[in-house]
This record gives structure tokens, C-alpha cells and sequence, in this order.
């Protein structure tokens, strides 16, 4: 009734944009990440999955080829190999959150200059790879290394770390394992500032103390960062390629591959560009992790309902 | 506090303790010492056999001088900025863009579309490496950093988007209705009262990019080849091929080329750590 009374009152005409802003505005500020997004990790994905049907050089025609590519992988050797490996990988790389929380308990004191050491101790991480991977390769050097010559100390010989085929994946993992600490320490020593004392305190007068302590109440206090060291760590274990690539190119006799370097080999170097039988490595390896995604980004959906 | 401090603790404990930690770091880098001993010993040392004993002399200046003026180090350093500083630009800008809108829009499809982001970001490499180099060799881009940067932009948004829309998230949300109240338009509300209040969020995604493309190995090997467009990571293996067995020029090489980052961590530590624990406390 009064509307009809106040024509004045009626919003001056306005743009489409403006009387939309509110719809439109979020999707015109994403539009260049998810093009890009879209562009270089979304579409590809799919593509290698076609890409595995094919047998292909990367160059000439592609042959479409059908499941041939994984009916070969069910018999090659060298996969079988790099699958025990990766899980070799997954179960050892974990230990890297047990001992950052370790070396975190050691340093969560207020002595001075504990700062300097937190740096320091953290200071691997911030190292390429690729150094770590070359530090690593010249301390195991059988006869100019220093895990040789510290051992000679004690009258043991020289071991030949990464030439051993049972021991060179250990070997690098043990090298992986340097940064990732490092990483899973910093993490645990900022969780561990934000323990509530008060829980300690009334945990102390009830009389816990010790591991009893660190496991009924430090630890489900620290699970924000144990998630994170978790999700972290196996991304990492997975993805390790640069460590290998650097210390022992996959050998000796192909005993160090995993299925990242595999799937590069086959691929992109000298033993030949089989681009279908490389995506076929990486799908199998993507579907692996897809399991872990698919458990973090539950979590993470629980995480936000809860919100 | 957990565990107690040792202040607390008797008067011998704590000297155990500080006596410790000295050794205990000592120990944790001893890798790294080895290879700073090895970067100023003389090649005679090693031609010897010396390779543990007192370095003959130091030749700090002229090892890393033969990295400096004789090698290609400094166009591999050259590339790795190159590379570096555009993709940090590029991320940082696209993903505060994306961050803005999945933390302060509520549409539909908006958890769907930050999932995307951050499940991408989980991804394997490998799983695009085909098609990644195939669509650069199409473009034109193989072997030039402009094809690296475009990637590792594209990469690097799923993480940073993840980040920065967490960071709005906690922002204080009335500040952006009132100025919706007063009319602001939306980029202006981005521009003028988003954007300044992302600044730690900006920085410590600043300096966490650049330590990850740096040190980026895999995406340099594929992408490019040869000094033109090599990034150091890259380029350190062929420096090692060229000296190979000269083991003072190789460590001080790694150095050198580990250096960039490492300065960077000294110097925003605290941005560093703060956005590499972002979500480890609740």
C-alpha cells in the first residue's frame, strides 16, 4: 500500500553486476586460480589416465592399446620392486613423527640461548633435497666418508651403504628422514606451547607424571599436530624422487627405485620414452594416494561441520 | 609446561642437560660439518687421502671463488631466482584472490571448490608429469623458465589457497559487513580491509614459496635442460659432473647453492614457522 505511495523510494536502476555483486564477485576472484588450477593439475590428471591406454613415444602417433600397459605391470619385475620399496617408504618415513616429537620434549625448555638451537635443529628442513641427497651420498662414501671413518674408529670396516641392495633404500631413507624430523619437531614445539597448563598442573597434583603423562595428556593435546606431521609425512614419502634421483639413481640393480622414480625412467630417460607405460605407473601410484587424500579430506570435512 | 622445567630439576641434571645440548646438535648436523670441512680443504687433501685429518691449508676464498668465477653456478643461481621471485608474485596473488572469496562468500559450491584446491595439492607429481611437458612443448615453453613459472603458479595456488582462506576465515567477520553496510564494493572491501590484514598470511607464504620452488628438483629436471634455463637444484648435478671427484669444489657448490633459502629462513623465521605450524594448534 505505502509502496505505491513513495515511487521515489524505488532503487535507481542499477548495472547487472551491481544488483548480482554478491553472487558473481566470488567466482570472478577465483576464476584465475581455477583456470590455472584447472589447466596444469586437474586436467592433466585425467589425461594421464587416457594417456595409460596408449602406447606412445611422446612424439609420433599413440596407439590405443587398451589395459595392456597395467596387464605388463602385473609381470614386471622392477615394479614389483619399486611397489615394496614405496611401502618401505610409507612405514619408515613415519618413524620421522615419533622422533620430532622426541627431539621437540628434548627442547621445550627456557634455558638461553634454546632459540639458536630450536633454528639450528630445525635448520635441515630448509635444505634442498637435492643437497641433503648430496650430503648424504658423500657421508656413506665407503672410503672418504665419514660413517666409514667413524666406524674404522671403533675397528669396524667399511660399509658401502648405498652399493648394498638390501641397505641402500634404507639408507636413503634414513637421509629422508633428517628434514622430515626437523619438520615434525617444529611442529610438535609449537603445539606443545600451546598445551593448556592448567590440565598439566591438575594432572601433576593428581600424581602423573613421566610417559603416563606424555600419553594421557600431552599427546591428545598435540593431535592438531600429529594430524598435520601425518598428512605431511606420507605426502612426503610418497613424492620422495629427488633423494633417489641424486644418491643412487635407482641402483644398485634397480634395488632403489620407487614408483615416482620408475615412472620417470620409464618416461623421460634412456630406457626409452614409453609415455602410455609411465602414466600407467603414475596412475597406480595417484590411486595409492588417493586413499590417503580421500582420509584427509574426510577429516578435514568433519573438521569444518563441526565448525 | 611439559616437560618440567629444568629449572626445577637438581643442580647436576641441569648441567647434564646443558652439557647435552652442544653435543646433541653437534651430532644432529654432523652430515652438514663434514661437507662445510670439505668445502675449504685444498685438492691435495683429497689427492692424498687426507680427507678427515687437519685440512693443509684453508682455501676458503679460492674453493668458492672457482664456484663463483669459474663455473656456471652463477647463471644456474641467476635462473633460480628468475624462477623463484615470479611464481612467490604469482601464487601470493592468485591464491589471496581465491582465499578471499572461499573465506568470506557463502555459495553452494564453495567447500567443494576449496577441496578441489586442497586435494590437488596432494597430488602425486607424476601423475602430471606426461601432460604437464607435453602441453609446455606445445606452448612453446619447454626449456624457458617462463614454462616453469606457469607451473609451479598453478601448483603452488592449491596449497597457498588452502592457507590463505583459513587465514580470512579467523579474520574478524563484522569488520567486512560494516564496510558492506557503508556500501564499499566488494574488490574495494578486498583491496582496502582484507588485504592489510593478511599481511603475516602474506609474508609467511612469501617465504615458504620461495624456500619450496627453489629447492624444487623434479619439475626443473622435466621441464627444462641445459644452463640456459636450469635452475641451481638442477644444475648443481652438472657442476658435479664437472668436477667430479674434486670434492672441496662439489661441497662448496652444494652450499652455495643451499645458501638462498637458508638466509631466508634466518631472516623471516618467524613468518617461516608461522605458516609452516598454520592449523598445529587449535
Amino acid at each position: 500500500m505505502t509502496t505505491a505511495a513513495l515511487p521515489d523510494t524505488d532503487p535507481p536502476k542499477r548495472g547487472w553486476y551491481k544488483r548480482n555483486e554478491i553472487a558473481v564477485t566470488p567466482w570472478l576472484f577465483l576464476a584465475p586460480a581455477i583456470l590455472f588450477f584447472a589447466v596444469y593439475v586437474i586436467i592433466p590428471i585425467f589425461q594421464s589416465f587416457s594417456i595409460s591406454l596408449y602406447d606412445w613415444d611422446g612424439l609420433g602417433q599413440a596407439e590405443y592399446i587398451g589395459l595392456a600397459n597395467y596387464q605388463e605391470l602385473m609381470n614386471d619385475r622392477a615394479f614389483e620392486v619399486s611397489l615394496w620399496n614405496n611401502l618401505k617408504w610409507l612405514v619408515f618415513y613415519l618413524l620421522a613423527i615419533p622422533a620430532g616429537l622426541f627431539i621437540a620434549l628434548f627442547l621445550n625448555q627456557t634455558v638461553t640461548g634454546i632459540r639458536i638451537y630450536k633454528s639450528l635443529f630445525f635448520f635441515p628442513f630448509v635444505l634442498s633435497q637435492v643437497v641433503v641427497g648430496l650430503v648424504f651420498a658423500w657421508f656413506y662414501l665407503p672410503n672418504e666418508g665419514l660413517l666409514s671413518n667413524m666406524l674404522a674408529l671403533v675397528g669396524l670396516g667399511p660399509v658401502n651403504v648405498l652399493g648394498d641392495p638390501t641397505w641402500a633404500t634404507y639408507g636413503i631413507i634414513l637421509a629422508g628422514l633428517w628434514p622430515q624430523t626437523a619438520y615434525c619437531m617444529i611442529l610438535y614445539l609449537t603445539g606443545l606451547n600451546a598445551v593448556d597448563p592448567e590440565q598439566v598442573e591438575a594432572a601433576r597434583l593428581d600424581g602423573a607424571k613421566g610417559w603416563k603423562m606424555l600419553w594421557y595428556v600431552i599427546i591428545p593435546q598435540l593431535k592438531p599436530a600429529t594430524f598435520i606431521a601425518f598428512v605431511v609425512t606420507i605426502i612426503g614419502a610418497l613424492r620422495s624422487f629427488d633423494l633417489i634421483s641424486i644418491m643412487t639413481n635407482g641402483g644398485p640393480f634397480g634395488q632403489t627405485r620407487v614408483l615416482s622414480f620408475y615412472m620417470f625412467e620409464k618416461a623421460l630417460s634412456e630406457y626409452g620414452f614409453r609415455m602410455g607405460y609411465g602414466a600407467a605407473i603414475a596412475v597406480v601410484l595417484f590411486l595409492i594416494m588417493l586413499v590417503f587424500i580421500a582420509y584427509f579430506l574426510w577429516s578435514m570435512y568433519r573438521e569444518e561441520k563441526g565448525h | 609446561m611439559f616437560p618440567r622445567p629444568i629449572q626445577q630439576a637438581s643442580a647436576p641434571a641441569q648441567t647434564a642437560y646443558k652439557t647435552m645440548l652442544p653435543i646433541a646438535l653437534i651430532l644432529w648436523l654432523l652430515p652438514l660439518i663434514a661437507v662445510a670441512i670439505f668445502s675449504i680443504k685444498p685438492a691435495t687433501d683429497f689427492t692424498q687421502g687426507n680427507y678427515w685429518g687437519v685440512p693443509g691449508s684453508v682455501e676458503l676464498f679460492n674453493n668458492y671463488g672457482q664456484v663463483f668465477f669459474n663455473s656456471d653456478m652463477p647463471r644456474y643461481m641467476l635462473n633460480s631466482v628468475l624462477i623463484t621471485v615470479p611464481t612467490v608474485i604469482g601464487a601470493v596473488a592468485l591464491s589471496a584472490m581465491a582465499g578471499f572469496a572461499l573465506g568470506v562468500y557463502k555459495f553452494r559450491s564453495n567447500i567443494w571448490v576449496f577441496f578441489m584446491f586442497v586435494a590437488g595439492n596432494f597430488v602425486p607429481f607424476q601423475i602430471l608429469m606426461v601432460p604437464v611437458r607435453d602441453l609446455t612443448l606445445d606452448m612453446g615453453l619447454y626449456n624457458t623458465k617462463t614454462g616453469l613459472v606457469l607451473f609451479h603458479i598453478a601448483f603452488q595456488t592449491g596449497f597457498c589457497t588452502l592457507f590463505m582462506r583459513n587465514f580470512i576465515r579467523a579474520l574478524p567477520f563484522p569488520l567486512i559487513e560494516a564496510a558492506r553496510v557503508e556500501g564499499v564494493a566488494e574488490w574495494r572491501i578486498f583491496w582496502f580491509v582484507v588485504l592489510p590484514l593478511m599481511k603475516p598470511a602474506l609474508a609467511a607464504l612469501a617465504v615458504l614459496i620461495f624456500t619450496f620452488i627453489w629447492n624444487d628438483y623434479f619439475w626443473a629436471i622435466v621441464l627444462t635442460q641445459g644452463p640456459d634455463a636450469q635452475p641451481v637444484t638442477a644444475g648443481i648435478t652438472s657442476f658435479n659432473a664437472q668436477y667430479r671427484a674434486a670434492y672441496h669444489l662439489m661441497s662448496a657448490g652444494s652450499i652455495v647453492a643451499a645458501l638462498p633459502p637458508v638466509l631466508m629462513f634466518f631472516l623471516m623465521q618467524k613468518h617461516f614457522i608461522a605458516g609452516l605450524t598454520l592449523g598445529a594448534v587449535k
